[in-house]
C-alpha cells in the first residue's frame, strides 16, 4: 500500500501553502527582523518604507488589537519585538504590500536603532547567570551518589551536541482570508492547527470559534512546524484583521533559517560507575539545554532528554538533572526525537569513554546493560523490553563480531583508509509526556454513493499518516482504499487537536477513526440484519464491499446498504474520540507511567574514513527494528530510512553555526549541508523484530516517526573508532557533529596543534 | 537584449508564448506566478535544493538537446528561443503516470512530495540528455536534488529500476535517438517530436540584438548573480552572454585548447577534447556543484565571480590558463585577481575566451567540503605537473598508478603549476610553491618543503567553512593527496 498522495506528488498536483489560488486583493507580508541578538529597541524608522511603492500598512507591536503574545507553553514570546530584542531574526515589524516584491523592497528601507546588551549564546554561561526558562527538572532512581563508592570503575566527562536545522523543503508560511463577523480562515503550514488557532485568537483578540485553521499538507515538518508555524499565521491574521484583506506570507529560505529555532544544542556532564563485570551501577548526568530566547517547547524537550537519558539500559542508580538555559538565539524547538537523541548521545559518550579507557568494545558494555522486562526506568515505568531481543536478533542476523573483525583486518592492511563500526540500541517512549495531550478525534461521513470522507486532527507531512488513517477506514468498512478520502485538517471539523508530533498521530487519530468507523458500521449492521432477516446482528460481516451473513456472501452490497440506511434515517456520520488509557505521570514525584509503550531496536553502522583528507562515507546501516506489526511496510520503511539519514546528518555534516554575536552563519543551503544522494549509507538493511507482544498502537503497528533517527548516533561513534584506528593517541572530545574538520583535526592532532599555534 | 522590457519568446511545454516581463525575472517566478504552473516548487532560490528543476531544450547539432536547470537561477532572457519543460509538460492525460513517475511511486520515492517534482524532472532529463544511460549516470542526474524525508534509498531504487529498464531496450547514446526512445517509452509526451521544428522557426524570430548600454551587467548562467542579488537582477539592464553562440565552443589548436567564455561545466564534461586530456574529468567535475548547476554555470562566470573558492577558477589556474577579453586583451588568469572580488578588468570588458596549453601531462584536482558533493569547498586545490622522461605520457598514462609509481621516485619535475582556493581573499595561484617544485625530485622531502612554502603563501580566515588552522592542515593534506593520486606516492604519515 503506497502513500495515497504519491500520484499527485509525482505529477506536481499536490497542493501546498504557496500553491493555494489567491483571492483578489491579497496582500503580501514580509518581516523586518532584528539585526542584533540582544538590545534595547530605541527607534524603529518606518517612514521611508511606508512611502515605498505598493505598501499598504506596516504593523508594529503597538498596532495589535489582541495581546502581543504567542508563547504556547509560557507567555514569554511577543509576536513583534517591543522594548527589547532577544535574538537576531526576532520580528520587529510586518510590512504589508500589494506584491511580494514590494513588501521585500520596503523591508529593506526600515531602520532601527538598538542599544546593545550582553549577548549570551552558551547555555553554560546562561546557567552560571541563573537565567533559566523553567526551574530545573530532576529524575532519580536509587542513590546515585553513594553508589559510586561501590564501583570498580568510574568515568567522568563532558559531552556536547549541536543543534540541527529542520530544513523542511517547504518553508514556513500562512495565508489568511477574512470571513464574516470579523472572523478569518487561516491556511497554515503547521503541525498544530489548534496551536495556530490559539495564537491567532490571542493576537487578534478573536474567540476561537471565529477562526478556522485549515491544513492540506506540509512539505516536511520534523517538529519545526509544531510551534513555530504560529508566528507567521498570527502575523497574517493580524494583517487581515487590520486591513480587512487576505494576507499571505511564504517565507524565503534565509528568512526561515534565521528567524526560526532548531533542535536544541546541549552541553552535559556525566559520571558513570561500573562494577567489575562492566554492569553500570550508577549514572549521574547534568544537562544544559540551549533553549534560545524564549520557552517555545523547550520545557517538554528538556523533560524528554531526562526520559531517555539512560537509553535502552537498566541502571539501578540514576540522578539526572536538566537545566533549560535562556540564550540570545532563536527559540529552539521540537525536532524529531524531541530531546531524546541528546540524552542518548550523552550516555553513549559515557559508555564510549569507559570502553576506550578499559580497552573493551563499547558494544560489550552496551550489551551487558540492556534493560529487561520488569526493570524500572528512572521515571518509574516498568519496562516491557525488546532491548535484548532486538540486540540478539540483530547479532544473529548481522554477526557483530564478524563486522568488527572485518573492520579490524581492513585497518591492519590500510594505513590511510580506516573503517569503524559502532552499535546503537534505541528505546523510545511513545505518547506525549504531557498526559492530557494524548487524545484525538475523527469525523467520518459515509455518503449515499458509499464513498467515505474522513477528517482527523492529524496533519500529513510526508510521514504517511493520512495513508494509515485511510487504511483504518478501509479496513473497518472493508472497502477499497479509493473509496476513502482523508480531508484537510481543519479546526471547524476537528476541535482542540494535539499537534501532529511525538510519533503518536497515527495511533491517536487512527484509533479515533477506528472508533468512528466501527460506530457507523454497528448501525449499518443492524440495518443489514433487518434486510437479511437475521436476528443475530453479530452474524453480519463486511467483506470487499459486500455484506456477509454467517460468513456466507449475500447479494447485499455496500452501496445498497448505505442507501437503505439513509432511507431509514440512520446516522451515517460519526465524530469519535480516543484517549490513550493507562498513562499518567506525576511531576511532583517525577514518577509514573507516561508512555503507552516503547519502541526498541538495535542498529550497527559502519563507516570508512579517508585519513588523507579527513572525509568519510557510511558503508552500511543494519538494524533490527521493533515495528510491532507494521500496517504499512512502504510507509514505515520509508520513515526508518529517512530517520536514519536525518540522524546521521545531525551527527556528521549538519553544523548549525552561530557566531559570538548570535548571528547565524549557516544561514542558507549553501552553508548548512544536509545529506545528498551521495552521502547516504551505501546500504540500509532493515529487519523487523519478531515479536508477538501486544501493544496499544493502532492495529499493533508501533509508532515509527522518531525512534529510527537515533540509530544515526552510531555514525558518530563509528567515525570516532575509525579516527582512533589511525591516531590511537587521540581521544577526540565528545562533541557532535563529527564534521570533516573535526575528523581531520583529530587524525592529525599534533599537526593541528602546530597550525593552531600559527606555525 | 535586454533592457528591462523587451519581448521574450519561447515554447513553454506545448505552447509557444511571449512575455514582456522584465527579462531578469526568474523562470521559476514566471511559471508559478504568471503561468500558474504550480508543480515547480520553491525550496531555496539559490540552486541548492533542486525543487524547482525544469528541463531546457535547445537546438544543438541538428537535434534538440535537453538539460535540467534550476529555474530559480534562470533569467527569462535565457529561456528565449528555447523549449522550457515543467512537470505539467510531461504529465499524461487521465492521471496516467510517465515511466519515471511510476517508478517513483512504486519505490515509495516520495513522502512529503515537495521535492518530488524536482527529482522527476531531473530523471526525465537524464533520458533526454547525452550521458550514458547507466545507473551511475541516472543517480548523477539527481545529484542536485535534495530530499529531507526519504533518506534517498527509495529514490535510488527508483533511479536504478528506471535506468535498468532503459538499458534493456536501448544502448543508444545519440541524443536524437534518446528523444525518440523517450517518446516511445512514455517518458515524455508525443508533442516533443514536434519541438525541433518549432524551435527552428522560433530561432529565426528571436535573434536578439546585444545592448550597447554603457554600464552593462554581464550575465552568464546566472548561477552566482541570482544567488547574490536576485531582486536587483530582475530589472537590471543586463547583457546575457549565456546564449551567445560565439562564446560556446571548445577547440583544439596546435598548441592550445581554446574555450568560449560561456562554455558550461557540463560542456567540459561531455567534450571529447577535454575527456582525452583529463582522464579523471568526470571524477573531478562531479565534485563541482550539481548536474543542473553544471548545466548552467559558465567558466567565465566562475572566473569573474572571483570567489576565493571557485572550483573552475582553481582548476584553470593550475593549467596556467589565460583569458582573452572582448577587446582582445589577453592576460594570465592568475593576474585577473587584484584583491577580494577585485578584478583587473574594466567594466566594459567581458571574457571572450579561455585558453591553456594542451600538453597537459599530470593533472589533479582535490576538494574537501562538509558534504563531499554539491557543496562549496572548505579548501580546493589543483596541480599540473610535467616530469622528466619525455615518453612518460605514452608509456604511463596518469591513471595507471601502479606503473607510474615505479618510476616516480627518481622522476624530476620539469614544470609545475599549483593553485588553491579557500586559503586567501582570492583564488590563489601558488607562485612560490610552483617555482620551488620545478627541478625537484618527487620525494618526501620535496613535498614536505613545498608544504612549508604553501603555508607561507596562504592566509586563510576562519568562517563557516572551517577554521583557519583547519584550512591550513587541509591544504597540506590535499597537496600530499595530489602526489598520492598522480604517482601513488606513500606519505610517511
Amino acid at each position: 500500500m503506497k502513500n495515497v498522495d504519491s500520484k499527485s506528488h509525482v505529477r506536481g498536483e499536490s497542493i501546498y501553502l504557496d500553491d493555494i489560488p489567491l483571492l483578489q486583493g491579497t496582500l503580501f507580508a514580509c518581516v523586518y527582523d532584528s539585526p542584533v541578538a540582544h538590545g534595547v529597541l530605541k527607534t524603529v524608522e518606518v517612514e521611508e518604507a511606508e512611502k515605498s511603492k505598493g505598501v499598504v500598512k506596516i504593523i508594529r507591536a503597538k498596532d495589535l488589537i489582541g495581546a502581543n503574545q504567542i508563547g504556547g507553553i509560557l507567555p514569554d514570546e511577543p509576536l513583534l519585538a517591543d522594548g527589547e530584542v532577544h535574538f537576531q531574526g526576532m520580528p520587529i515589524a510586518l510590512v504589508l504590500a500589494e506584491t511580494e516584491e514590494q513588501a521585500r523592497a520596503a523591508v529593506k528601507k526600515i531602520k532601527t536603532e538598538i542599544e546593545p546588551l550582553e549577548i549570551i549564546t552558551d547555555p553554560r554561561v546562561a546557567f552560571a547567570k541563573n537565567d533559566l526558562i523553567v526551574p530545573p527538572k530532576h529524575f532519580k532512581l536509587g542513590d546515585a551518589a553513594n553508589a559510586f563508592k561501590t564501583c570498580e570503575h568510574v568515568f567522568e566527562g563532558r559531552a556536547d551536541v549541536n543543534g540541527q536545522e529542520h530544513l523542511y523543503i517547504e518553508t514556513q508560511g500562512a495565508y489568511s482570508i477574512p470571513t464574516e463577523q470579523g472572523g478569518m480562515r487561516v491556511y497554515s503550514s503547521t503541525q498544530g492547527p489548534t496551536a495556530v488557532q490559539r495564537a491567532v485568537s490571542k493576537v487578534t483578540g478573536l474567540p476561537m470559534h471565529l477562526i478556522e485553521v485549515d491544513v492540506q499538507r506540509l512539505g516536511g515538518g520534523f517538529g519545526g512546524k509544531e510551534d513555530q508555524a504560529n508566528a507567521w499565521a498570527a502575523m497574517c491574521a493580524v494583517g487581515t484583521q487590520i486591513t480587512k484583506r487576505p494576507v499571505k506570507y511564504a517565507l524565503h529560505r534565509m528568512e526561515d533559517m534565521r528567524m526560526t529555532g532548531k533542535r536544541h544544542p546541549y552541553s552535559a556532564d556525566y559520571k558513570i560507575g561500573f562494577d567489575k563485570d562492566l554492569k553500570i551501577v550508577t549514572y549521574e548526568a547534568t544537562f544544559y539545554q540551549n533553549a534560545g530566547a524564549s520557552a517555545d517547547l523547550s520545557p517538554p524537550v528538556l523533560e524528554r532528554t531526562l526520559f531517555h537519558c539512560t537509553n535502552s539500559y537498566f541502571i539501578p542508580n540514576v540522578s539526572a538533572t536538566a537545566y533549560s538555559c535562556r540564550t540570545n538565539l532563536p527559540p529552539n524547538t521540537a525536532f524529531r526525537g524531541f530531546g531524546g537523541p541528546q540524552g542518548m548521545f550523552v550516555i553513549e559518550s559515557a559508555i564510549a569513554h569507559a570502553a576506550e579507557s578499559l580497552n573493551v568494545l563499547a558494544s560489550e558494555i552496551q550489551r551487558k546493560n540492556l534493560i529487561n522486562d520488569g526493570d524500572e526506568f528512572p521515571y518509574g515505568q516498568i519496562a516491557e523490553s525488546e532491548a535484548k531481543t532486538s540486540w540478539t536478533q540483530a547479532d544473529e542476523k548481522f554477526d557483530f563480531a564478524r563486522l568488527q573483525k572485518e573492520a579490524d583486518e581492513f585497518n591492519r592492511e590500510n594505513k590511510f583508509i580506516k573503517k569503524g563500526v559502532a552499535l546503537m540500541p534505541v528505546c523510545f517512549g511513545i505518547s506525549f509526556t504531557k498526559t492530557p495531550m494524548n487524545q484525538a478525534r475523527a469525523l467520518v461521513h459515509v455518503y449515499t454513493d458509499g464513498s467515505v470522507a474522513v477528517s482527523t486532527g492529524a496533519v500529513e507531512m510526508g510521514q504517511g499518516v493520512n495513508t494509515k488513517i485511510a487504511q483504518v477506514a478501509a479496513r473497518v468498512f472493508s472497502l477499497p482504499i479509493e473509496r476513502i478520502k482523508v480531508h484537510t485538517t481543519n479546526t471547524l471539523r476537528i476541535a482542540n487537536t494535539s499537534p501532529t508530533a511525538a510519533s503518536a498521530a497515527a495511533d491517536l487519530n487512527g484509533r479515533a477513526t477506528q472508533v468512528a468507523c466501527e460506530t457507523i458500521l454497528e448501525r449499518l449492521r443492524k440495518v443489514a440484519a433487518e434486510l437479511l432477516k437475521t436476528e443475530n446482528v453479530s452474524d453480519i460481516s463486511f467483506l470487499d464491499g459486500f455484506i456477509f451473513n454467517k460468513n456466507q456472501p449475500t447479494d447485499l452490497d455496500w452501496v445498497t446498504l448505505v442507501n437503505e440506511g439513509h432511507m431509514q434515517r440512520v446516522n451515517m456520520s460519526e465524530h469519535a474520540h480516543y484517549a490513550t488509557q493507562g498513562i499518567h505521570f506525576d511531576w511532583g514525584k517525577a514518577k509514573g507511567h507516561p508512555f503507552a509503550y516503547h519502541v526498541y531496536g538495535t542498529a550497527i553502522i559502519g563507516v570508512t574514513v579517508d585519513c588523507q583528507r579527513g572525509i568519510y562515507e557510511t558503508d552500511f546501516v543494519k538494524t533490527v527494528h521493533d515495528f510491532g506489526a507494521t500496517m504499512n511496510e512502504s510507509v514505515d520503511y520509508g520513515q526508518i530510512e529517512g530517520g536514519i539519514v536525518q540522524g546521521i546528518g545531525w551527527m556528521t555534516m549538519e553544523e548549525v553555526v552561530y557566531d559570538q554575536n548570535g548571528k547565524l552563519r549557516s544561514n542558507a543551503l549553501s552553508t548548512y549541508k544536509i545529506p545528498d544522494i551521495y552521502s547516504v549509507p551505501k546500504m540500509i538493511d532493515i529487519i523487523p523484530l519478531k515479536t508477538k507482544r501486544k501493544n496499544l498502537a493502532i492495529f499493533n503497528s508501533k509508532a515509527v516517526g522518531e525512534p529510527p533517527l537515533m540509530y544515526g548516533i552510531a555514525a558518530y561513534f563509528a567515525i570516532r573508532n575509525a579516527v582512533r584506528a589511525f591516531n590511537s593517541e587521540q581521544s577526540p572530545a565528545f562533541d557532535a557533529p563529527f564534521t570533516p574538520e573535526r575528523v581531520l583535526m583529530n587524525l592529525y592532532s599534533e599537526a593541528a596543534k602546530e597550525m593552531k599555534a600559527g606555525k | 537584449m535586454v533592457n528591462g522590457k523587451s519581448m521574450v519568446k519561447f515554447i513553454l511545454n506545448n505552447k509557444t508564448i511571449e512575455s514582456d516581463l522584465p527579462a531578469g525575472t526568474t523562470v521559476l517566478d514566471f511559471v508559478r506566478y504568471h503561468e500558474n504552473l504550480k508543480g515547480t516548487k520553491i525550496g531555496c532560490r539559490e540552486g541548492d535544493c533542486g525543487a524547482c528543476t525544469i528541463l531546457v531544450g535547445e537546438i544543438n547539432d541538428d537535434s534538440v538537446k535537453y538539460r535540467s536547470m534550476t529555474s530559480c537561477l534562470m533569467p527569462l532572457a535565457n529561456a528565449n528561443g528555447k523549449h522550457i519543460v515543467t512537470v505539467e509538460g510531461i504529465n499524461r492525460p487521465n492521471n496516467e503516470l510517465t515511466e519515471v513517475q511510476r517508478v517513483m511511486v512504486d519505490e515509495s520515492g516520495t513522502q512529503c512530495g515537495f521535492c518530488t517534482v524536482g527529482f522527476v524532472m531531473s530523471l526525465t532529463g537524464f533520458f533526454l540528455d547525452e550521458t550514458e544511460k547507466s545507473c551511475e549516470m541516472a543517480i548523477s542526474s539527481i545529484d542536485g536534488n535534495i530530499c529531507r524525508c526519504t533518506g534517498y534509498k527509495s529514490i535510488e531504487r527508483a533511479a536504478k529500476r528506471v535506468s535498468g529498464r532503459w538499458s534493456a531496450v536501448s544502448g543508444q547514446k545519440n541524443s536524437e535517438n534518446n528523444l525518440d526512445v523517450a517518446i516511445k517509452k512514455g517518458i515524455v509526451p508525443n508533442y516533443f517530436s514536434e519541438i525541433k521544428e518549432k524551435l527552428v522557426q522560433l530561432k529565426q524570430e528571436t535573434n536578439r540584438p546585444l545592448t550597447t548600454d554603457h554600464r552593462p551587467l554581464f550575465v552568464g548562467g546566472g548561477t552566482d548573480l541570482y544567488v547574490q542579488r536576485p531582486e536587483e537582477l530582475i530589472y537590471a539592464s543586463a547583457e546575457n552572454l549565456f546564449d551567445d553562440a560565439d562564446l560556446r565552443f571548445i577547440e583544439e589548436t596546435n598548441e592550445f585548447i581554446e574555450l568560449g567564455a560561456s562554455v558550461t561545466v557540463t560542456d567540459l564534461l561531455v567534450s571529447p577534447v577535454m575527456q582525452k586530456l583529463f582522464p579523471n574529468l568526470y571524477k573531478h567535475l562531479k565534485l563541482v556543484s550539481s548536474t543542473p548547476i553544471r548545466n548552467m554555470a559558465t567558466l567565465a562566470g566562475n572566473f569573474v565571480n572571483a570567489s576565493p573558492i571557485g572550483d573552475m577558477t582553481v582548476w584553470f589556474l593550475a593549467l596556467n590558463a589565460s583569458i582573452v577579453f572582448n577587446n582582445n586583451r589577453e592576460i594570465p588568469l592568475s593576474e585577473l585577481y587584484l584583491g577580494y572580488k577585485t578584478l583587473a578588468k574594466s567594466e566594459n570588458e567581458f571574457i571572450k575566451m579561455i585558453r591553456f596549453r594542451k600538453d597537459v601531462q599530470h593533472f589533479n584536482f582535490e576538494k574537501v567540503c562538509k558534504r563531499t558533493f554539491l557543496d562549496i569547498a572548505s579548501v580546493n586545490t589543483a596541480i599540473s605537473l610535467r616530469v622528466s622522461s619525455p615518453t612518460v605520457k605514452e608509456e604511463f598514462p596518469n591513471h595507471d598508478k601502479a606503473r607510474a609509481h615505479a618510476w616516480a621516485t627518481d622522476t624530476v619535475i620539469v614544470d609545475a603549476h599549483v593553485s588553491a582556493g579557500g586559503v586567501a581573499p582570492i583564488p590563489l595561484y601558488l607562485k612560490k610553491t610552483s617555482e620551488f617544485l620545478r627541478g625537484k625530485e618527487i620525494s618526501d622531502e620535496t613535498i614536505f618543503e613545498a608544504n612549508e612554502i604553501i603555508q607561507s603563501e596562504i592566509s586563510p580566515i576562519s568562517d563557516v567553512r572551517g577554521s583557519a588552522e583547519y584550512k591550513r592542515l587541509l591544504l597540506r593534506q590535499l597537496f600530499i593527496g595530489h602526489f598520492v593520486e598522480l604517482f601513488d606516492f606513500k606519505p610517511r604519515n
